[in-house]
């Protein structure tokens, strides 16, 4: 069963008096439970297709649907109210905010839904405990590596079950072995908790890791390899 | 809580910046509460004066003595008031009849226009500052007909003393001009120098002989209680004397310039919080601002894990609400603690006395806090405060996720 299901997405952005054309009549579709690779050069339109996938931007045209909802028909209020209860994001920044511990930036999302202090507590426990980060509670982004700043991010993505996680260049900014580190952290969490992953990336390693690959070049799909198949 | 919790953690992100605005939003307090009390005590200062120098709360006259303050104009059955009197003031208020006219005050050396006031010393004393004001010598006594009081400025022009003659020259009721010696008995010191000059004290009876009035009088002066009721208490008097050729003037009507000034400090200290807090609002908004610049990818990441914009407007408020409660809890101190050490010994104006007498304002000025001026001036900075940081916060909240993401 598709999971995300996207029909002639086009997406052009104006730079100054210049049109670039980010994505190209894309189509594409992810079964449930995957882990999927976008991969292409700078610029390809990866980082384009994850955000329109992720209902951070409206495409110009074509349609997407995500665990069965049409983001056409959604207002702005719904579409966040999405974002909040069936996506996690991943950013390459880690993106955390900087004035809250590492169990508060895990706490924060379950505390838009609305889940009760005592609960978010311990889900934001357990979460980070999953991720290697027991002993860390406390501590803020500005007191993690890297990689553990990562990890919070991938905690705080996945924390509320979440139907699909995008990751957008989750290794770019680590070192290979903790980039590795992290995407084994990611396969364990996408086969215990069937959370579907759908990566941006140009790392070899990703690419390794990923069980299906989606080349992507001057916003058009130019491959699809499941290597599952 | 969580928000409070992020919002007061935000606020201390740039401690420096955070600082200086909690400064403007001090001083501002700080300003309106000190300053406003300072114009508040002014003002009751000049009305104090105003009332105890012979007005009182409400006066009651002779139809046309407002007008025409001459001894033809006056009470000539003062015990039709006094009967009423009793019955329509409230407990705890105090009247004094007078004989109150123009005459001319003169000695060997000197002369001069004064007001001559023949007084009752023991009902004048609960009413006007002259029972509380003898700085030499003594107040006046039933069957001491001669004595007189001047004031220490009326003294010192004329060069005399203690126990020295005063002539004083009027007209009486006949048209005549009459003149008669008095010795002064005292010498009285009031706020003001002008009062000093102008007023001399003598018995009501000695008053009224001089003039040839019988037993008339030149006004009836109240002093009530509360002198917020003196409009009510003035009309209910008014129609109770309804039919006798009297008026009767709250101290709002017989001193028509202080009223005036009253409702203009009013309008002047409202204007006041006003032009402070948009001194102070450029502040508010330009450091929201920059905070919320400064954190826009953060506020993209928040909308992008599926936070509402209005949550946003709510997060920068929050942040806006608790830097105005701390700026104003300790403004609020401040300009209590100013009002406080001044409330002993007040600003002595002595140095400038003609100057601020002219505006009718007292010697030493203490600080009047009222309630509805810390109120208001609270209310200003926090309503408005919050009113312009509507604007970085909403604009923050307008943004997409990924133009703000992508915001440096």
């Amino acid at each position: 069963m598709a999971i995300v299901e996207c029909e002639g997405l086009s997406k052009t952005y104006q730079q100054g008096k210049v049109t670039v054309r980010a994505l190209n009549n894309v189509s594409l579709s992810v079964a449930a439970g995957g882990f999927v690779a976008l991969a292409g050069p700078s610029g390809s339109g990866k980082t384009t297709l994850l955000n329109l996938i992720g209902g951070l931007d409206r495409p110009d045209a074509g349609d997407i649907l995500v665990d069965g909802r049409d983001y056409s028909r959604l207002r702005s209020a719904e579409l966040a109210d999405l974002r909040l209860r069936r996506i996690g994001f991943v950013f390459q920044a880690y993106n955390l905010i900087p004035v809250l511990s590492a169990i508060e930036n895990v706490e924060y999302v379950m505390l838009l839904q609305g889940v009760a202090a005592t609960e978010r507590r311990q889900r934001a426990r357990r979460i980070l405990d999953d991720v290697g980060l027991a002993d860390k509670y406390d501590r803020r982004p500005a007191e993690l590596s890297g990689g553990q700043q990562q990890r919070v991010a991938v905690a705080r993505a996945i924390v509320s079950s979440p139907s699909i996680v995008l990751a957008d260049e989750p290794t770019a900014n680590l070192d290979s072995k903790t980039g590795e580190g992290l995407l084994e952290l990611m396969l364990r969490m996408n086969q215990a908790h069937q959370v579907t992953f759908i990566f941006s990336t140009h790392d070899r390693m990703v690419m390794d890791y990923a069980r299906r690959l989606i080349l992507i070049r001057d916003g058009s799909i130019v491959g699809d390899q499941d290597k599952a198949a | 809580m969580m928000d409070f919790q992020l919002a007061w953690r935000n606020i201390w992100r740039n401690p420096r910046r955070t600082t200086v605005i909690l400064i403007a939003v001090i001083m501002g307090v700080w300003s309106m509460i000190f300053l406003g009390a300072l114009m508040r005590g002014v003002v009751a200062g000049m009305v104090k004066n105003g009332i105890s120098t012979l007005t009182g709360h409400t006066q009651i006259q002779q139809t046309r003595y407002p007008d025409d303050p001459s001894v033809m104009h006056s009470i000539r059955d003062p015990q039709t008031v006094a009967a009423v009197l009793p019955k329509a003031l409230p407990s705890g208020s105090h009247w004094t009849m007078r004989v109150r006219v123009n005459a001319v005050a003169a000695n060997a050396r000197h002369s001069s226009g004064v007001t001559l006031v023949g007084i009752d010393p023991d009902s004048e004393a609960r009413v006007s500052f002259i029972g509380h004001s003898i700085t030499s010598g003594k107040y006046l006594k039933a069957g001491e007909g001669n004595d007189i009081l001047v004031g220490r400025a009326l003294a010192e022009e004329f060069g005399t003393h203690l126990g020295q003659k005063l002539i004083l020259m009027s007209q009486d009721t006949r048209g005549q001009i009459v003149s008669r010696a008095f010795r002064i008995s005292g010498i009285f010191r009031a706020e003001m120098e002008s009062t000093e000059k102008q007023f001399v004290f003598v018995m009501r009876r000695a008053a009224q002989q001089m003039l040839k009035m019988d037993g008339a009088v030149s006004e009836v002066s109240v002093v009530l209680p509360q002198y917020k009721h003196a409009r009510q208490i003035a009309a209910a008097l008014q129609a109770r004397l309804a039919g006798e050729d009297l008026v009767v003037r709250p101290w709002q009507k017989a001193l028509p310039l202080l009223t005036a000034y009253l409702d203009l400090y009013d309008n002047f200290i409202l204007i006041w919080f006003v032009v402070v807090f948009i001194a102070m609002g450029f502040g508010i908004v330009n450091t929201t601002l920059m905070a919320v610049f400064e954190r826009m990818r953060e506020f993209g990441l928040l909308k992008a894990l599926g936070m509402r914009p209005r949550r946003i407007v709510k997060g920068i408020l929050i942040e806006a609400l608790l830097l105005l409660l701390c700026g104003m809890a300790v403004g609020n101190l401040l300009g209590w603690l100013s009002c406080w050490a001044l409330s002993f010994k007040g600003i002595d104006l002595s140095a400038l006395a003609q100057g601020a007498e002219y505006a009718g304002m007292a010697r030493v000025i203490f600080p009047l806090v009222l309630p509805r001026d810390i109120f208001s001036a609270n209310g200003v900075i926090l309503g408005l405060g919050l009113l312009v940081s509507l604007y970085p916060a909403i604009k923050a909240a307008r943004f997409t996720p990924v133009e703000a993401m992508q915001h440096y």
